[in-house]
């Protein structure tokens, strides 16, 4: 084999899950473990840790804040899509303040690791909000979603020109502390993503979270009318999963040294280990956790399980790593039934 | 605090045109309360329908032979709730609960008019046996476009002082809807609170006469949820808070009872303007004056 994986070759029992070192990082963000909510899919994490102990993920991605309270659009704001979803929130939520007295100390009491996702309509918005957290503390790392398809101005989505999206990059870049990643999270509804994200790192950002919703449509047979109010909405769910997973192998190839959090439509274990092997250092459960409130804590046991039956001793080493040379047709990494027999028990999915 | 539970099928049976299920769900049916609601995965593991489906608690048993049981009445409306139908006993089921905010009960004993459109009666058979375990008298008001669509009216009359029905098409009881018959029930029974269930518009033409009476209404909605838990904000209605402030609030866990008169129905499926974080009035220059932004930030980063 040419790649530098540490398979346990001819070993004929299942390596223990325990052994597997899940640590990551995210930048300068280190992680005791790679799966995240995901924004917008969690809230700001109380309700979800009804479910699960949010302090056992490897963080807690907030619901996008902005610098007021927004009431977000009209409803109906959600239609099922196969194997998905459209939805058109809008954005809604208590504005930053009501964020950082309530929530963000919520987390941090209950051991999360909070990645806040911030969104702005202008440049300065971004910077301000950059800014506020830097004064409040508490936020492990920053996700600037540039990329929400539910805003007024939908034409101007900061993700869809690279000059705008590395000028939100850049401000919030230059207000947050350096040991807190700035990451970028971009739109896969763009010819080439790989620009936007180059722009990005280019200007400051740390990281990179692919992806975001594509813009869809969904219209009633019987109101002949589009179904929800905003009309246009993000399509999230594993029916966006191969394009989401494409945009993190485009932009690993591209530029390898950069880290991704890497999100779109992951319900298995299985699912996170094809982003993870496309190059993401990290990822983000999200719709998911729509169908199973459990499905963070449930998707990084199956991921561990499943680097366990591949014989991997460090999560690390499976980042990337299908940008290695071909194998050869047949040639597993797990090399025998009875491992699989365990994967597929372990992913009943 | 809801659970989420790999529950199991105890059985399925029809009434009238709907369908009731009752799951072994120990852990949900030991703290549900009247009004609160369940939600279920439905289409197997490897499901392309990823919404769990949202149902109201018709029965609760805190005990059973298999322990704690909960039961809820659908339609089959698609293929989720087709998938539900199809369901055979001792099949597992993934079922979440309770959840939302339930009825609030009297304090004293008081006479309670229940009203309930087609299926939307089920959740008040365990409201009213609540009501009348604290010395409340129970009238029931039930409607349906028409006889096959009501649900529980021999129950409804055997528990309650009076029954009232009416459908759409008048195959049985009064022709009309519920508000038709509601004001006079509410007159003869001099009621004290009025407890309403079924689609908007009933729900709202029952708030009206029971707010015009001056009569306290609780109504439970049946809105469309993606998460059911409080996070995915699909769910929102206007409603006025203690505040006097409108918010977009969540049916699934600030509801799904509400106070009548706090719900504003002629503003569903709009942002009113004075709701809190309302869109600012978009200005013919706001465009211009967001390049201009622009350019101011790339200015001072040097560009």
């Amino acid at each position: 084999m040419s790649t530098t994986l540490t398979v346990r070759s001819g070993s004929p029992k299942q390596a223990a899950t325990a052994d597997v070192d899940m640590s990551t990082a995210l930048g300068r963000f280190e992680l005791p473990n790679p799966v995240l909510t995901a924004s917008g899919c969690a809230a700001a994490g109380q309700e979800l840790g009804q479910f699960f102990d949010v302090g056992a993920l490897g963080g807690i991605v907030t619901k996008s804040i902005m610098l007021r309270p927004r009431s977000g659009r009209a409803t109906p704001r959600m239609a099922e899509t196969p194997s998905g979803m459209l939805n058109s929130i809008g954005l809604q939520g208590p504005g930053i303040e009501a964020f950082l007295e309530k929530d963000l100390p919520w987390l941090v009491d209950n051991g999360a690791r909070a990645v806040v996702s911030i969104a702005g309509s202008t440049v300065e918005e971004y910077g301000k909000l950059a800014t506020r957290l830097r004064d409040a503390g508490g936020a492990s790392m920053i996700e600037v979603n540039i990329s929400c398809p539910n805003v007024e101005d939908r034409g101007q989505v900061f993700a869809c020109d690279a000059r705008a999206a590395a000028d939100v990059v850049q401000a919030v870049r230059r207000s947050t502390r350096a040991e807190v990643p700035v990451f970028a999270k971009l739109s896969p509804d763009v010819t080439d993503i790989v620009a936007i994200a180059r722009a990005c790192v280019d200007a400051g950002a740390d990281g990179l979270s692919l992806t975001n919703t594509l813009l869809g449509i969904v219209i009633d047979t019987d109101t002949l009318r589009p179904v929800l109010a905003g009309v246009t909405g993000g399509v999230s769910g594993p029916a966006i999963r191969p394009i989401a997973l494409r945009c993190v192998w485009q932009v690993h190839a591209a530029l390898p040294e950069v880290p991704i959090l890497g999100m779109g439509g992951i319900r298995t274990g299985l699912d996170a280990l094809q982003f993870v092997l496309a190059g993401a250092s990290a990822v983000s459960v999200g719709t998911e956790t729509f169908h199973d409130p459990s499905a963070p804590v449930r998707v990084l046991r199956e991921l561990q399980q499943a680097l366990a039956v591949r014989g991997f001793e460090r999560f690390s080493d499976a980042v990337g790593l299908a940008h290695g040379a071909h194998r050869q047709p047949g040639e597993l990494a797990i090399d025998d039934t009875h491992h699989r027999a365990a994967d597929t028990k372990a992913n009943p999915r | 605090m809801p659970a989420q539970v790999k529950g199991e099928v105890l059985s399925l049976r029809r009434i009238g045109a709907y369908n009731a299920m009752t799951v072994v769900a120990p852990g949900v049916a030991e703290v549900a309360k009247p009004g609160q609601f369940v939600t279920i995965a439905v289409g197997g593991p490897d499901t392309s329908m990823l919404m769990r489906r949202p149902f109201s608690i018709y029965q609760i048993r805190e005990r059973g032979v298999y322990g704690g049981t909960v039961e809820f009445v659908f339609s089959i409306e698609g293929r989720g709730t087709r998938w539900l139908a199809d369901r055979q006993p001792h099949e597992p089921i993934d079922i979440v609960g309770p959840l939302g905010k339930p009825f609030s009960l009297p304090r004293e004993p008081a006479t309670c008019v229940l009203v309930g459109g087609g299926y939307g009666t089920a959740p008040l058979f365990p409201l009213a046996d609540a009501l009348r375990a604290r010395g409340c008298r129970v009238d029931f008001v039930i409607g349906a476009a028409r006889e096959e669509r009501l649900f529980g009216a021999l129950d409804a009359k055997r528990i309650s002082a009076t029954l009232s029905v009416t459908t759409d098409d008048g195959s049985v009881g009064l022709r009309g809807r519920v508000s038709d018959a509601l004001p006079e029930v509410l007159a003869v029974t001099k009621a004290d609170v009025v407890y309403a269930c079924g689609p908007m518009a009933m729900l709202r033409a029952v708030s009206r006469i029971a707010d015009a009476a001056g009569i306290p209404c609780q109504i439970a909605v049946e809105e469309l949820m993606a998460c059911g838990v409080g996070v995915c904000m699909t769910c929102v209605l206007p409603v006025i808070g203690d505040d006097g402030e409108t918010q977009m609030v969540r049916s699934c866990v600030d509801g799904p009872v509400f106070h009548g008169d706090r719900v504003r129905f002629d503003d569903i499926g709009t942002i009113p303007a004075d709701v809190v974080g309302a869109p600012e009035p978009v200005q013919p220059t706001k465009a211009t004056t967001a390049t201009k932004r622009r350019k101011v930030a790339a200015a001072e980063a040097g560009r």
